[in-house]
């Protein structure tokens, strides 16, 4: 078991800044307060409230207008709207998270730490090719490429409160957001100047009953998309290229809030606003339950083979792992999958001494990122300050976990999200986004145990990082034990 | 003979048995259809008690078991009809005359009739279902009872129900021509066939219960106006009176009769509901996975192995079948891509990678072809429209300058203004072929200078006819008749009827030098006339409204048959993809430069076909309706696989690419995939 009392403490240094964002100070909650009152037709904004906000709004609207309708269609609107009220608040006592704005819904759901007042909502490196796009929170997109000097910006009428983004792999240019209530899938041109593509370079998917979307993920040798909504219990499989869905209908969990498709491509992992999470398997569309956590599944992440699921529930402080042992190309009912889940890290709060004095560190786990070579594994933590925690991994002959130190930002920032770049030559590349709208790469160098890179040993002065003092203390905490 | 045997066995072994197993389990669905249909159609909300004793009677009456027995003769009977019609590459109409075609072909006629029959004797049990004023055809007149002799009078509300299940079976049918309904297609996800069935049934009861809808819909207004004629007739042949005490059904009022409007909806809905349900069953059947076995220990099995059965063309759902079995063994089973990466025992020789890449690039290049020659004739169909004769021959040189920039040896093919001006250039060239080898036309020297050419030239155009003007005294003077049937009328329907068939091999290419072309004094005159009786019969609206190419139909018609080539290049890439590590005896290699370029001349080709406008269009989903119109996207899913398929070689090989051989502008188009600029 891995515990953060272990690690060593985290020390204070300038990482090297990227690209600075200036945080919005606009509340995102909703614009119309802004305008001033104008007079509209009744039958005007009756049309509008059906497109916001569908029945419920409509009859919202025809209640509190009473001096315009006739006395019985506000009446009996008010009693349908009550009698809804009554009905939903049935089945959201089964399920808590429905009676959650969907603005709420994205931003508890959301791999960022408070998304809601976050300058970047969103940031996905290209699988291929050093280009990165981010979210902000005036939800635009802006796409940044080292080798080019146009910064494409993508606005979108429909793109609002952008939840997740992720690039297609295989492909140059196509980019998945997801957003208030549809999929915009960008085909941005990596070769063209213009920095406003059209709204016609987007796909737009949408799906009655699929919104808020919050999570989205690309199969990673196919033309297939998942995505998710706390809304809808079903996950769709979108066809991108001929924009049709299969939605795959499963009882319980009373949504789908977070996905994860492995890097091998044969499994997706589902978690659920309730305490159950699903692990799909790709070839048939068959999934497993895992019930009976104590919280919802916060998040997780996938071993660069495919073989290994860890995860992280709402409530705890603890990383789980799933091993599954099945020779691919068998559905995964029939192989031998895990029977029960592991614990390996614990990450509770420990006090940590440090030359300027003792420092908390440790809390909730907000999510988890592990880097394409499967040696680093790097653990948001929640707690005051939030704060990055780093273990070395090593998955074979044998599942181990290592500490490896701390990333932390400029004194008064935390971290909100964090991606580790897939096409980092020299180890391991993390890109954090701070509270202060700035993103920061902190690069891991290392020798890796399977292939040695040759090239590596003149040592090059790579930036130093506080992320690197790797050898402070090299026991195993976390072995499996090989059966 | 070899082939019909081969296509026999997997016809007999595997197609039927799925086709019957399909039959089997919608039989076994119509017991719960039937009795929700049963419960639906007696409800009454004030009596429940009743209604369910009801109910439970009727449905265990030996009259009931009757009426069950025929509607699963019924169901049998589309089963068999599903089977007998489905296709796997749909067959898309190119004009409205086309289309009309299609639906008054005899084959369709036979389909239309036999569901019209079926739709009277469904709606005949649901009328005995119903009971009340609906059972019976006959019922005694009432109305003066000094009468003595056993009059019989007409049950109108009987022969109304029976008319709209005649009319829903002819509907069905009908539009069954018009959506594709018996056109089958492949689905990109795996799933089991339960799951798939669930997931399908609620769209299916939708579409049944919005296609009943409208069906009552068109059939109320007919039966409005046309009523009185099947009612007379009856009550003639019959011999039955008409009771005069109660008002014809064929009037406002009584047609807007709830009761019965629900009766007729609901016995719709069960109808389509039931012969949908068949429908999907046979679909998702027919389209499950077959495993074939890569290499057999037995040569008498040696037919059904993966190599042999990918190369046959009949039947089609076999190709299918085993295309998709390559592309998912190439992308899931390691231990199956091994033996496609073996050596043969004796010899060493790597056959059985040899015959699947073989076939997959043939497939490919084939596609290439086609788009090639579609887009040289819509181009240059389209430019020389805008211009005079005279400058006939600038456009051909100026379409050959762009083919040769595509890199296709036989389309520097130079072509007489009369052919270029012929799109559906596939059939086409397969009559070039054709003409060549026949002795009347050796002479291919298009050199318009001499008197005969022209003719010569008529003629090898000539086969585009469809009614045979192949007879070799065509004459060099073009009736209206001939000419109605013009270029741009016909071109695309030619390439729906030729999809799948193999391909047409190009005639022999002329050498460059004869391109000297110089349009004589009868070519601009027939091209004069040719433009009169064009626009003459522009002006004439039906005419026009029939024959005008419909938008993206030629599109959809290219690529009807794309899954096929989609399953190639999934199939090719990830095989390639996966030797990079598991090819122990580097036999892809030896083929990777042949792949490589194939796919960038393929990418070539598609790009600039969606250059071409009405291409780059989606089409609206129609979600309401059974038809798969899934054909109709085809083209974007074959664009991003293709690209897709080329990214997962460079992704895998990277810098290792350099070291194949190739030209240098597919190199630099590569260079581009390297860099991920594409």
């Amino acid at each position: 078991m891995c515990s953060l009392a272990l690690f060593p403490p985290p020390l204070y240094s300038m990482n090297n800044v990227v690209c600075s964002l200036k945080p919005h100070s606009r509340q995102e909650s909703s614009s119309k307060s802004a305008f001033r009152d104008h007079c509209e037709t009744l039958y005007t904004r009756s049309a509008g409230a059906w497109r916001d906000a569908g029945l419920s709004g409509l009859l919202n609207e025809i209640a509190n207008s009473s001096a315009e309708v006739p006395k019985w269609l506000g009446v009996s609107s008010s009693c349908v709207l009550a009698l809804l009220r009554w009905v939903s608040s049935f089945h959201s006592s089964l399920f808590p998270h429905l009676t959650l704005s969907s603005e709420e819904m994205t931003a508890e759901f959301s791999q960022v730490l408070d998304w809601s007042d976050c300058a970047v909502r969103g940031f996905a490196w290209h699988p291929h090719t050093q280009k990165c796009a981010v979210a902000l929170s005036d939800d635009s997109i802006k796409i940044y490429n080292p080798k080019s000097a146009t910064t494409p910006t993508l606005k979108h009428r429909l793109q609002r409160s952008v939840a997740a983004l992720q690039w297609k792999p295989l492909c140059a240019s196509a980019l998945a957001v997801a957003c208030h209530n549809c999929l915009l899938v960008w085909h941005v041109d990596p070769t063209s100047l213009s920095t406003r593509p059209s709204s016609g370079c987007a796909q737009v998917l949408s799906h009655p009953g699929h919104s808020p979307v919050t999570s989205v993920a690309w199969s990673p040798n196919g033309p297939l998309l998942v995505s998710a909504s706390p809304r809808d219990t079903a996950l769709l499989v979108w066809d991108v290229a001929v924009e049709s869905c299969v939605p795959l209908h499963r009882v319980g969990g009373g949504g789908v809030t977070y996905l994860s498709w492995s890097p091998d491509g044969s499994r997706v992992l589902a978690a659920t606003p309730s305490s159950l999470f699903r692990v799909w398997e790709t070839r048939m569309w068959t999934c497993e339950r895992w019930p009976s956590l104590k919280g919802r599944c916060q998040s997780g992440c996938w071993s660069p083979d495919g073989s290994r699921l860890l995860f992280t529930v709402q409530g705890e402080t603890v990383i789980y792992a799933l091993t599954f042992t099945d020779n691919p190309g068998v559905p995964l009912m029939m192989s031998g999958g895990p029977k029960a889940a592991t614990v390996v890290a614990d990450l509770s709060e420990t006090t940590l001494n440090t030359p300027d004095g003792d420092i908390m560190v440790g809390g909730e786990i907000q999510s988890l990122a592990w880097d394409p070579r499967g040696e680093r594994l790097a653990v948001h933590v929640k707690g005051r300050p939030a704060m990055i925690a780093v273990f070395k991994t090593q998955i074979s002959p044998a599942f181990k976990l290592l500490p490896c130190g701390f990333v932390q930002g400029e004194a008064g920032t935390e971290p909100r999200l964090m991606q580790f770049n897939p096409n980092y030559q020299h180890g391991a590349q993390l890109t954090v986004c701070w509270s202060n709208g700035k993103i920061t790469h902190v690069p891991f160098c290392f020798m890796s145990a399977g292939n040695p890179q040759p090239g590596l040993g003149g040592s090059p002065s790579f930036p130093l990082t506080q992320g690197r003092p790797a050898d402070y203390n090299n026991q195993t905490l976390y072995t499996e034990l090989i059966s | 003979m070899f082939s019909s045997d081969q296509s026999c066995w997997f016809v007999r072994k595997v197609i039927c048995w799925r086709a019957v197993a399909s039959m089997a389990w919608s039989v076994l669905l119509l017991l719960p259809t039937t009795a929700l249909f049963v419960l639906l159609s007696r409800f009454s909300l004030f009596h429940p008690i009743l209604w369910m004793s009801e109910c439970l009677s009727l449905l265990t009456s030996a009259s009931a078991i009757f009426s069950f027995i025929l509607l699963c003769g019924v169901v049998l009977m589309v089963g068999f009809f599903n089977l007998e019609y489905y296709t796997v590459v749909p067959s898309i109409a190119c004009s409205k005359i086309a289309l009309l075609g299609q639906v008054l072909h005899p084959r369709q006629f036979v389909h239309s009739l036999v569901h019209c029959i079926m739709g009277v004797v469904v709606a005949w049990c649901c009328a005995f279902t119903i009971g009340g004023r609906y059972r019976s055809l006959g019922h005694p007149c009432t109305q003066d009872e000094s009468s003595s002799g056993p009059e019989m009078c007409l049950n109108e509300y009987h022969l109304v129900l029976l008319l709209a299940g005649a009319f829903i079976g002819y509907s069905h049918s009908l539009v069954g021509v018009v959506y594709n309904m018996n056109y089958v297609s492949f689905h990109t996800m795996q799933q089991y066939k339960y799951l798939r069935f669930k997931g399908a049934l609620p769209l299916v009861v939708k579409a049944s219960a919005v296609q009943a809808l409208y069906c009552l819909r068109s059939f109320l207004l007919l039966y409005f106006f046309m009523g009185y004629a099947p009612r007379a007739w009856i009550c003639k042949t019959l011999d039955l009176s008409i009771n005069s005490s109660i008002h014809s059904l064929d009037s406002v009022s009584s047609l807007l009769d709830l009761s019965l409007l629900y009766h007729l909806w609901i016995s719709g809905t069960f109808l389509l509901l039931t012969w949908y349900i068949t429908v999907l069953l046979f679909r998702i059947f027919v389209t499950e996975v077959y495993s074939f076995p890569v290499q057999s220990t037995f040569t008498e099995d040696a037919h059904q192995c993966l190599p042999k059965v990918i190369t046959g063309t009949q039947p089609m759902i076999l190709k299918f079948l085993a295309l998709q079995d390559l592309a998912l063994l190439s992308q899931h089973s390691p231990s199956r891509r091994l033996e496609v990466f073996s050596l043969s025992q004796p010899g060493g020789h790597p056959h059985i990678w040899t015959a699947l890449s073989k076939e997959c690039l043939s497939l490919l290049s084939d596609l290439t072809e086609r788009l090639v020659a579609h887009h040289d004739t819509v181009a240059t169909n389209g430019r020389a429209k805008s211009q005079s004769t005279g400058s006939n021959k600038r456009s051909t040189t100026s379409s050959e300058g762009s083919v040769t920039s595509v890199g296709m040896e036989d389309m520097k093919t130079p072509r007489p203004s009369a052919l270029i001006r012929t799109p559906g250039s596939v059939f086409l060239r397969s009559s070039v072929g054709a003409g060549l080898r026949t002795p009347l036309t050796t002479p291919f020297t298009p050199d318009l200078d001499s008197p005969f050419s022209s003719p010569a030239l008529r003629r090898l155009t000539g086969p585009l006819e469809p009614q045979g003007a192949l007879s070799p005294g065509f004459s060099s003077i073009q009736s209206p008749h001939v000419m109605r049937r013009g270029p741009k009328l016909w071109s695309a329907s030619t390439d729906s009827q030729l999809n799948g068939s193999p391909p047409p091999s190009p005639g022999p290419a002329p050498s460059p030098s004869q391109a000297q072309l110089k349009p004589s004094f009868l070519v601009t005159f027939l091209q004069n006339r040719k433009d009169q009786v064009k626009n003459f019969l522009a002006k004439r609206m039906l005419i026009m409204y029939l024959f005008n190419k419909l938008p993206e139909a030629s599109s959809q018609a290219l690529f009807a048959d794309s899954q096929v080539h989609i399953w190639a290049l999934q199939g090719l890439s990830h095989l390639v993809a996966a030797s990079f590590s598991e090819d122990q005896y580097g036999i892809v290699q030896t083929t990777l430069p042949t792949i490589l370029s194939t796919l960038l001349l393929l990418q070539e080709a598609v790009d600039r076909h969606f250059k071409l406008p009405h291409t780059s269009s989606k089409p609206g989903h129609c979600s309401c309706s059974m038809g798969d119109d899934s054909y109709k996207t085809l083209r974007f899913a074959l664009r991003s696989t293709l690209k897709t398929a080329v990214y997962r070689i460079t992704a895998t090989f990277g810098g290792h690419l350099h070291a194949v051989q190739m030209s240098a502008e597919h190199r630099k188009r590569l260079q581009h995939f390297l860099e991920y600029k594409e």
